[in-house]
């Protein structure tokens, strides 16, 4: 994820250093922008310094190494039903017990990280580059605009997330698609106050009026000058929503509006099995539980570094 | 201060208004064609025209929001697509339950999370303020069921303390009410315990660093004195908005708790509404529950301005 802000620090100067750097006035902004690809690489060292970002990364990659190569060393095919062998306690056979179709649990939970792991990132995606393009609109532009978005964006934020993913979810029919779109759209206007914001910040500074006296446009300024500048904000908003997409993708799963079963999935496995607790067979949900909750713990872990680092 | 209400008042009837059209696009013209969506795709095309007809959707769009909108000023909520009876006694009832449950939830998590945040906020830095923030702010993090299902594994199926269902049963005492409504409000407090720890501990820490407070002290109020009186008054009122705002995300939770322990409120009333296609029950719960989110920011509004005269010149100027 550093490495975005590592890239982003690097991919300004080679704007003004192109084909403006002859002109008067570009000549400022190459010696101002060469310094945050030090300042990066400094805190990208300083984040591999921080243990809470060693471990959310390592808790990461290892469900990513699931998600990839789950299959391979998985030890049963996370589908295969064995009725005379179901409900099952852990044990030296199946080490997280059996489901109430005789399905592997652990097979499960390591073939479960995949759909998550893809679920999450696009719609964050989604939402950042949605979010990001209204908000540098919103901020920069101003006016009428700022004033109508402004609005539609509150009442949007008046309804809880779980209540708009309902109304939408029911109406598109549940699957992963629906899932990316609904957390992405919602996503939107959230990251776009964050943007504006920032873009806010930079309006009057010297850059933009000689960009604007050159005679750039208005989408060449938004995108090419305020959008590298405004990176670490978006950088950081990205993390904290990912943060809160893993809890809105795990929640709506378990409400059975992702992905549909059979295929593994740590949200509809808990929410097919919940009922047996009951019966004392707690393995069948509490195992994928507790996959959310690392992956959730990672994701904070990571997010709360990266927030100290950039404030330090 | 009239002037300022009329104006609060006004933007939330134009909340409640985009909230209906909202609802209305969701309910009635995104899923297409209703009696389809409720008949599936193996029906014939006459039962589907028929089933329009009886639930009133084969009607123009603008008279259909105009006759549900009118309905709704006069307490009409419409005819559930499933039971075809009128919604809004179901409403009631899940909304009573709701309140349950949330109230607790409440009553609870305010005071624990203010003495949390101010406890941090004065140890800021420190051990106790670390394990307060970071605890506080990943179970914030934990979806409710995955809380959920630990505290039943816990509780519920290895200790056998507490009971796992929400609902006590008809004719229940209040006693046995809250019994059964304890596990089902702790994942919605865990949640709500680190937002308002957080805002608690900011506003402390910005009151500790204020003049008012280093005169009280310099001016030698005991310290608990300089605590309730000088700091706790100021450092609450951003809290009193975070609290307010979290009735949103209460909702949200609603949902979650309410489905997995199985409890007849407004969260499992729109869950099962949903998965039937009820579209008609499914807006009269989130109109409801945006009624009760318009009504919830407007109290805090109002709390603040009683507790901070500050902000009753402050908003009339404007």
């Amino acid at each position: 994820m550093t490495d975005i802000s590592a890239d982003a620090g690097g991919a300004a100067p080679l704007e003004p250093g192109g084909p403006l750097s002859s002109l008067p006035g570009a000549g400022g902004p190459v010696v101002i922008v060469a310094a945050p690809q030090r300042v990066a690489t400094a805190r990208w060292r300083l984040l591999l310094n921080r243990p809470t970002f060693l471990v959310g990364a390592a808790i990461i990659v290892f469900w990513v190494v699931c998600a990839i190569f789950g299959k391979s060393f998985a030890p049963y095919n996370p589908l295969a039903q064995n009725l005379l062998a179901n409900n099952a306690g852990p044990s030296g056979a199946h080490w997280f017990g059996t489901d109430q179709l005789g399905r592997d649990v652990l097979s499960r939970v390591i073939a479960g990280a995949r759909i998550i792991l893809i679920i999450t990132p696009l719609a964050t995606i989604l939402g950042t580059i949605l979010g990001t393009a209204l908000g540098l609109a919103m901020g920069y532009l101003g006016g009428t605009f700022d004033l109508i978005t402004g609005r539609l964006v509150e009442a949007v934020l008046a309804l809880p997330f779980v209540i708009i993913a309902f109304l939408f979810i029911v109406a598109l029919g549940p699957s992963p698609r629906s899932v990316i779109i609904i957390i992405g759209l919602v996503f939107t206007p959230l990251i776009a106050r964050t943007v504006r914001a920032a873009v806010l910040a930079e309006r009057h500074l010297d850059y933009l009026s000689s960009a604007r006296l050159l005679g750039e446009s208005p989408v060449r300024i938004m995108f090419g000058e305020i959008l590298p500048n405004v990176m670490p904000a978006i950088l950081v908003e990205f993390t904290v929503r990912l943060g809160y997409a893993v809890f809105a993708v795990a929640t709506l799963s378990f409400l059975g509006f992702g992905v549909q079963p059979p295929t593994p999935d740590w949200g509809s496995d808990v929410a097919a099995n919940y009922s047996t607790l009951l019966a004392g067979y707690w393995w069948q949900t509490l195992f994928p539980v507790l996959a959310i909750a690392s992956l959730v713990t990672a994701v904070n872990l990571i997010t709360d570094s990266i927030e100290q680092v950039l404030n330090a | 201060m009239a002037m300022f209400l009329l104006r609060r008042l006004g933007l939330m009837i134009l909340t409640l208004w985009i909230l209906s059209l909202i609802v209305f696009f969701a309910g009635q013209i995104l899923p297409g064609d209703p009696g389809r969506a409720i008949l599936g795709p193996f029906a014939t095309q006459n039962a589907v025209q028929s089933l329009d007809h009886t639930l009133g959707v084969d009607r123009p769009l603008l008279s259909r929001y105009l006759s549900w909108l009118g309905g709704l000023l006069h307490g009409d909520f419409g005819t559930s697509y499933t039971y075809r009876t009128a919604v809004e006694p179901f409403v009631r009832a899940a909304l009573i339950n709701s309140v349950k449950l949330a109230a607790l939830a409440f009553v609870i998590v305010v005071p624990l999370g203010i003495i949390g945040g101010v406890i941090a906020a004065l140890y800021s830095g420190r051990a106790v303020d670390r394990v307060i923030s970071v605890s506080g702010l990943s179970l914030a993090a934990m979806p409710e069921f995955v809380t959920g299902i630990v505290l039943i594994v816990i509780f519920g199926v290895e200790l056998k303390v507490l009971p796992v269902t929400a609902s006590a049963g008809a004719g229940a005492g209040v006693f046995n009410q809250f019994r059964h409504l304890i596990l089902p409000a702790i994942p919605l407090i865990l949640i709500l315990f680190g937002y308002i720890a957080r805002m608690a501990r900011a506003g402390t820490i910005e009151a500790l660093n204020s003049d008012y407070a280093r005169t009280a002290v310099l001016k030698g109020l005991p310290q608990t004195t300089v605590i309730r009186r000088h700091i706790l008054r100021n450092s609450l009122l951003p809290t009193i908005t975070v609290i307010a705002t979290q009735t949103g995300y209460l909702i949200g939770g609603l949902v979650v708790v309410e489905t997995l322990f199985n409890y007849q409120g407004i969260g499992n009333l729109i869950y099962k509404a949903a998965q039937a296609k009820d579209f008609a029950m499914l807006e009269a719960g989130v109109l409801v529950i945006g009624v009760v989110y318009v009504l919830a920011t407007l109290a805090a509004d109002l709390l603040l301005i009683a507790l901070n005269p500050r902000l009753r010149t402050g908003v009339s100027s404007d």
